[in-house]
């Protein structure tokens, strides 16, 4: 059996690698797909912890965690769509501007 | 989970992290998130949570990356262009996240174990362990969740239309149409009575 704290460690790396990705990339849209990293790192610690002390309440959660991802993913995708068609970028330096 | 699957796992979630932010075009980093996801996915079913790896699949996989990959063809992104550019920032960015990797490790490590091991239930990560869970405990969570989706629906529509110019709502004035009075050669009977 693989001990718990090796889910632990995989779930830290898989995080610090999402933060990773916002900090250096200006693409939004990477930028977004590395905060769906971070957040399916978080499930990983959930449903790991979860196993461990034998509560399905860890799943429950990962579950809303999917459902706010799809939200999040809906409208944030809407919102760059309409950036795109007003400023013609998707490089988030170059969005320094409150109007267009 | 054998620690060999384990190890072989992670390794495959990690190279999809490092592909999905090292790669200069979009489509590949999506795809790259997608092998990770389905990645996990594998791992939350190695872990006995069935219900919720398939659900990751057919959700993040199937829906979401998905709907990354239409906006992607949508907008035409092509690759970035300046490697190069941004070292700075590449390198502040580089050293914050190792920062706070070091931090991870300081808290994986020092956290004691838990001590308490249940043994899990018969009906570990089913469908009706899960339903069970959600329709009792969460019910109040699960319906707020529509309310937050429905929301997310509307929003992203009002986002993403294009703004045209208002449509003008014509209302059949019977003094000024022609349709109320066709001439009298019209084919259609109906609505010359009308």
């Amino acid at each position: 059996m693989t001990p718990i704290s090796y889910y632990m460690a995989l779930s830290a790396i898989l995080f610090a690698i999402g933060v990773t990705g916002v900090l250096v990339r200006r693409n939004v849209i990477v930028m977004f797909l590395s905060i769906e990293l971070m957040l399916n790192a978080v499930n990983l610690a959930l449903v790991a912890l979860g196993r461990r002390i034998g509560s399905m309440d860890g799943q429950v959660i990962v579950f809303f965690v999917m459902t706010v991802a799809a939200a999040e993913a809906a409208v944030g995708l809407a919102i760059i769509l309409s950036m795109f068609r007003n400023r013609d970028t998707v490089n988030a330096d170059e969005l320094n501007l409150l109007h267009w | 989970m054998p620690i060999g699957i384990f190890a072989f796992l992670a390794a495959l979630a990690l190279i999809g992290a490092f592909g999905v932010i090292l790669q200069s075009n979009p489509v590949h980093c999506v795809l790259a998130l997608a092998l990770v996801l389905m990645d996990l996915g594998v791992i939350f079913m190695g872990l006995g949570a069935v219900t919720v790896g398939f659900l990751q699949i057919v959700v993040y996989v199937g829906a979401i990356m998905v709907l990354f990959l239409f906006i992607i063809f949508l907008l035409n992104i092509q690759a970035d262009p300046g490697a190069g550019l941004h070292l700075g920032l590449k390198l502040f960015g580089s050293i914050a996240a190792a920062a706070m990797a070091a931090e991870f490790a300081v808290i994986v490590v020092r956290t004691p174990k838990i001590s308490q091991i249940r043994t899990l239930p018969v009906d570990f990560g089913t469908v009706a362990a899960l339903a069970r869970s959600l329709f009792t405990d969460y019910l109040v969570a699960f319906e707020v969740t529509s309310v937050l989706l429905l929301a997310a629906i509307v929003g992203a529509i009002a986002l993403a239309r294009r703004f045209a110019p208002p449509l003008m709502l014509v209302v059949p004035d019977p003094s000024r149409s022609t349709l109320a009075t066709p001439p009298p050669d019209a084919p259609n009977a109906e609505r010359k009575s009308a």
